[in-house]
């Protein structure tokens, strides 16, 4: 694959979190029984009208602001005209000429731990569809509207992204912004937040775009490095066998790993757009654009840069702790618990807790250990009580029965010991019991140390400090 | 008992306030005279026999109760694309004659909770797509000044039934003249309100950016009660406008003196009809005796209307008539074979020629490569004819002029050529594009057929054209005419 350039851009859909949907007073809530969460509206109904959520607007303006995009004080509504089942009025309400949001971007962090800044053209609001229903329907085809007229925001990239990796942190950065702004869950098993991924391939150097392929509807961080990285491939053994990229709209099929044909664009819709009469330009004053931002909360890089400075974190963790907005206030709850152990705090969240939840697949909301018992822990190996070894073990029985850290450490007696006299009587112990090791050792065996130490710790059942133990021993062993 | 159906609207309010009749008869009386003519004018798609009486009945026991509003056990009919819950609301269309609406659309409901009693639902051209009724799926209604003649359209049977004195008052929409153009062929007064003054949730839309609802009565000071009490803001229509109704009614007597008049001079081309244009001068020396000036205004782009109502209006109407698609209420073919053919047949069948014409139209303007060339053309000049107005009325309080080029015509007569039957909104369609107020109020009579006067005013000048209309009907009694056989 040498020789070649990837470019990439995406679509996301995010759907906004509010409580009714985007032009009537239906509810959104996910999982009804199909079509109770559809009024006359949602089904299109001779006569009816659209009144547009005010709630979805404030959400729009939210994301612009936290990508610093530019807020149109005059934006419109079209329609997208095209018949299908699942569309009950024969044209989707979207935004087209006039987004709400333009010209924004967002920063991220490439492999190599350098920044690129990612634009964002435009984003915009829409009504979804409905969806098609076939199963326990032989011979039919079902309709449920329940997801029509959920309010989209349709997040429109540039073709800035490189590669696979590039588009997954990409997408990753919008789904911590949304969700720390609050206005969508982020649940891709659920399609709160999916993306369509437009690839080309070009020669390296070369100016001109390749031709690209639209790949639809993509919903999780997986499939969508996965079916980039196929689509570059096919791409670029098309053209190495002689053969043309046509534009076209292609499906992922995960369990396959391939991207297929769905439509090619001499197949593609006439939309027909233009301004839908039944709504009025959404006109914004400056005064409402300075509410919304005031009421911005702190965004994933202000947060980061944050935890870096007043931590004293490196980037990564801070990037790592600030991805979710869960995460970063479960941190926050441990480092106010032992503010002078941020650094190790922060060591122990992104270790021995992340691994916790990701071997059990766990959000950091249902953590097993709460911030406050994960402070504790970190609090006792501050003040020497156990060693960072010991916590670890410490951490699986409190992970496994939800027990502070210090009823662990007195159950099962694992405070550390750090009387002198009482190192010292094991040391003289170990090397009373091992005379050829203490002879070798003494004959310039260097290495052996550390088998006087683990001989030590065995017998205390690592309780020893090993700060204590390691100056204690070299006394005793004269060196 | 007898007069009651030559009794205006307001006086038969009064009447059942004073209880000298009762709801009940007045109701059966509107129901026996609209199945009298239901063969020759063919009016109603929807008569409500039962549901009538049994709200006259609900009527009189508020009023014997000293309860009840404004139009209290006061007959009206509905044209039959605004949505009545439980009661067919068809458009004139094969596509929903199985339709019942399952609400009431704000119109309704406003109305009946006024008090008035709904009789049926009119006849009309299919999804208001028509300046003669004859494209309705339930046949053509009849102009009952001359059966073999066209009442005018689309709203030509409210238009037909006031006239004929079935009913006080009906309710109808105009989106390039069906409110005013049938009013003026069947020698009744119609007002078109400013657009956004009266909601239009529940009325099924042809095209969204023009359509409004309004009335068809037999005397201005009726058109007003009725419209005071079905104007207003309603939260379920983004384009409905947070203006305070004022009482039209209230407003009605005050003086004219001084009204500043424009006499448009694009309104008399050479399409008016000699005949036509001699009614409406003379109707223009009332308004001098009654102490208004009459100034000549030009609005150059005027004549642009027609155009442009043929490209907009189609262009909406091609998206808004794309939920009838089969699936989910309407028509449906029989036995479709795939949704493709579900989606054709059901809108083949469904469809009359006129509404496939505009869908058609309306497609092909908004299609990629030709959207600018005619749709957003079409939009820039509906701006420069809405300017032209502003710059009017800047000068005049009203204009006036015809509101068609000549009286009703022939049923057939224009069927064969749409852009002549188009060509009869040439006076109205202005008024749609720029939004304005207008009424149409019957001025005299050309060869035993009626003649309309069209008075246009600014933007939320309801009770002024209402005024000018009362005013007028004050000095002559035209409006007081009815058809032979009507009486």
């Amino acid at each position: 694959m040498s020789g070649w350039e990837t470019v990439i851009g995406l679509e996301i859909h995010a759907q906004l979190a509010t409580k009714s949907k985007i032009f009537s007073g239906s509810a959104t809530a996910y999982g009804a029984p199909p079509n109770a969460q559809a009024n006359l509206v949602d089904l299109g109904y001779p006569g009816v009208l659209p009144v547009l959520n005010a709630e979805a607007v404030r959400m729009a303006v939210k994301f612009g602001l936290a990508m610093g995009a530019r807020i149109a004080t005059h934006s419109v509504f079209a329609r997208k005209n095209y018949f299908y089942p699942d569309l009950p009025k024969g044209y989707q309400i979207s935004q087209y000429e006039l987004p709400i949001v333009a010209h924004g971007s967002l920063e991220i962090l490439l492999e190599d731990g350098s920044a690129k800044r990612i634009g964002v053209t435009r984003a915009h609001l829409e009504e979804d569809a409905g969806k098609s229903l076939h199963e326990g329907l032989p011979g039919f085809t079902g309709i449920d509207l329940n997801r029509a007229g959920t309010p989209l925001l349709e997040i429109v990239s540039e073709p800035d992204m490189r590669s696979a990796k590039e588009a997954v942190a990409y997408m990753k950065k919008v789904h911590t912004l949304v969700r720390y702004l609050e206005i969508c869950d982020g649940n891709m098993q659920e399609g709160s937040f999916r993306c369509d991924a437009n690839v080309s391939v070009r020669k390296a150097g070369a100016e001109k775009f390749g031709t690209r392929a639209e790949i639809k509807n993509i919903n999780s961080f997986r499939f969508v490095e996965r079916a980039i990285n196929y689509e570059v491939e096919r791409q670029i053994e098309l053209i190495e066998s002689g053969g043309k990229v046509v534009q076209e709209t292609r499906l992922y099929d995960p369990d396959k790993g391939e991207t297929r044909s769905m439509r090619s664009k001499e197949e593609a819709n006439d939309y027909r757009y233009f301004p839908d009469p039944d709504l009025l330009p959404v006109e914004l004053d400056a005064a409402f654009i300075d509410e919304v931002r005031k009421s911005l909360p702190e965004l994933p890089d202000q947060k980061a840069s944050r935890f870096a400075r007043d931590y004293g974190l490196s980037a990564y963790d801070a990037g790592v702790l600030t991805a979710s907005r869960e995460l970063s206030v479960y941190y926050e709850d441990v480092v106010r618990a032992v503010p002078h152990e941020a650094k190790l705090s922060a060591n122990w969240v992104n270790g021995e807790l992340a691994a916790a939840l990701n071997k059990e697949n766990l959000e950091i909301t249902a953590s097993r250990v709460p911030a406050e018992r994960l402070a504790g822990l970190v609090a006792r190996i501050s003040d020497q009580t156990i060693s960072g070894k010991i916590a670890k073990e410490v951490f699986e029985s409190m992970w496994a029965d939800g027990a502070s850290a210090d009823q662990v450490i007195e159950s099962k007696g694992l405070r550390q010991i750090t009387d002198t006299s009482a190192i010292e009587k094991v040391i003289d112990d170990v090397l009373a019991k091992n005379p050829g090791q203490l002879a070798d050792y003494r004959s310039g065996k260097d290495k052996l140390f550390g088998f006087f130490v683990g001989q030590v710790m065995k017998a205390t059942g690592g309780k020893a400090n090993p700060a204590q133990l390691n100056q204690l021993l070299k006394k005793k062993l004269g060196s | 008992m007898t007069d009651l159906h030559t009794s205006t609207l307001t006086e038969l309010a009064a009447g059942l306030r004073a209880r000298r009749f009762s709801s009940v008869e007045l109701v059966r009386a509107c129901l026996d005279r609209i199945e009298a003519s239901q063969g020759t004018l063919n009016a109603f798609i929807s008569v409500t026999r039962d549901s009538a009486l049994r709200e006259a009945a609900a009527a009189d026991a508020a009023l014997a109760a000293g309860g009840g509003g404004p139009l209290t056990g006061v007959p009206i009919a509905h044209k039959d694309l605004f949505c009545t819950q439980g009661v067919r609301t068809s458009c004139g269309s094969r596509m929903l004659d199985n339709f019942v609406s399952p609400y009431d659309a704000t119109v309704v409901a406003r109305l009946k909770a006024a008090g008035a009693v709904m009789v049926g639902k009119t006849n009309m051209d299919e999804f208001a797509m028509g300046s003669s009724n004859e494209t309705s799926y339930y046949g053509p209604v009849r102009n009952p000044w001359d059966t073999s003649l066209v009442p005018g359209g689309s709203s030509g049977g409210s238009a037909a039934a006031v006239a004929a004195r079935l009913v006080p008052a009906a309710t109808a929409t105009d989106t390039g003249g069906s409110i005013r153009q049938p009013a003026a062929l069947c020698g009744i007064t119609g007002i078109k309100p400013t657009y956004g003054r009266v909601s239009r949730y529940g009325m099924v839309a042809f095209a969204s950016s023009l359509d409004q609802g309004g009335v068809l009565a037999t005397t201005a000071a009726d058109a007003a009660l009725v419209l005071r009490e079905m104007a207003g803001f309603d939260v379920n229509d983004s384009t409905s406008v947070d203006v305070p109704v004022p009482d039209y009614v209230a407003a009605l007597e005050q003086p004219l003196g001084g009204l500043k008049v424009g006499v448009l001079k694009e309104f008399f081309d050479k399409g008016l009809d000699p005949k036509n244009e001699e009614r409406v001068r003379e109707s223009l020396r009332v308004y001098e005796r009654l102490g208004a000036t009459l100034t000549e205004v030009s609005l150059p782009n005027l004549p642009l209307s027609v155009p442009v109502y043929y490209v907009v209006a189609p262009a909406e109407c091609s998206s808004n008539l794309a939920r009838f698609d089969g699936v989910r209420f309407g028509h449906r073919c029989e036995n479709p074979r795939d949704l493709q053919d579900l989606y054709r047949r059901s809108r083949a069948e469904g469809f009359g020629a006129e509404v496939k014409r505009r869908i058609m139209t309306g497609t092909y303007v908004l299609s990629a490569g030709y959207y600018d060339a005619y749709y957003l053309k079409a939009q820039r000049v509906r701006q420069l004819i809405n300017a032209d107005f502003v710059r009017a009325f800047q000068s005049v309080d009203v204009l006036i002029g015809p509101t068609t080029p000549t009286p009703a015509f022939a049923l057939g007569a224009k069927t064969a050529d749409p852009v002549t039957m188009y060509l009869n909104d040439i006076y109205t369609i202005g008024a749609n594009l720029a939004g304005l107020p207008a009424v149409s109020l019957p001025c005299g009579f050309v060869d035993g057929l009626p003649v309309g006067l069209q008075i246009v005013g600014p933007h939320f000048s309801e009770a002024r054209v209402l005024q000018a209309a009362h005013a007028y009907q004050r000095a002559t009694d035209w409006h007081a005419r009815v058809p032979r056989g009507y009486a």
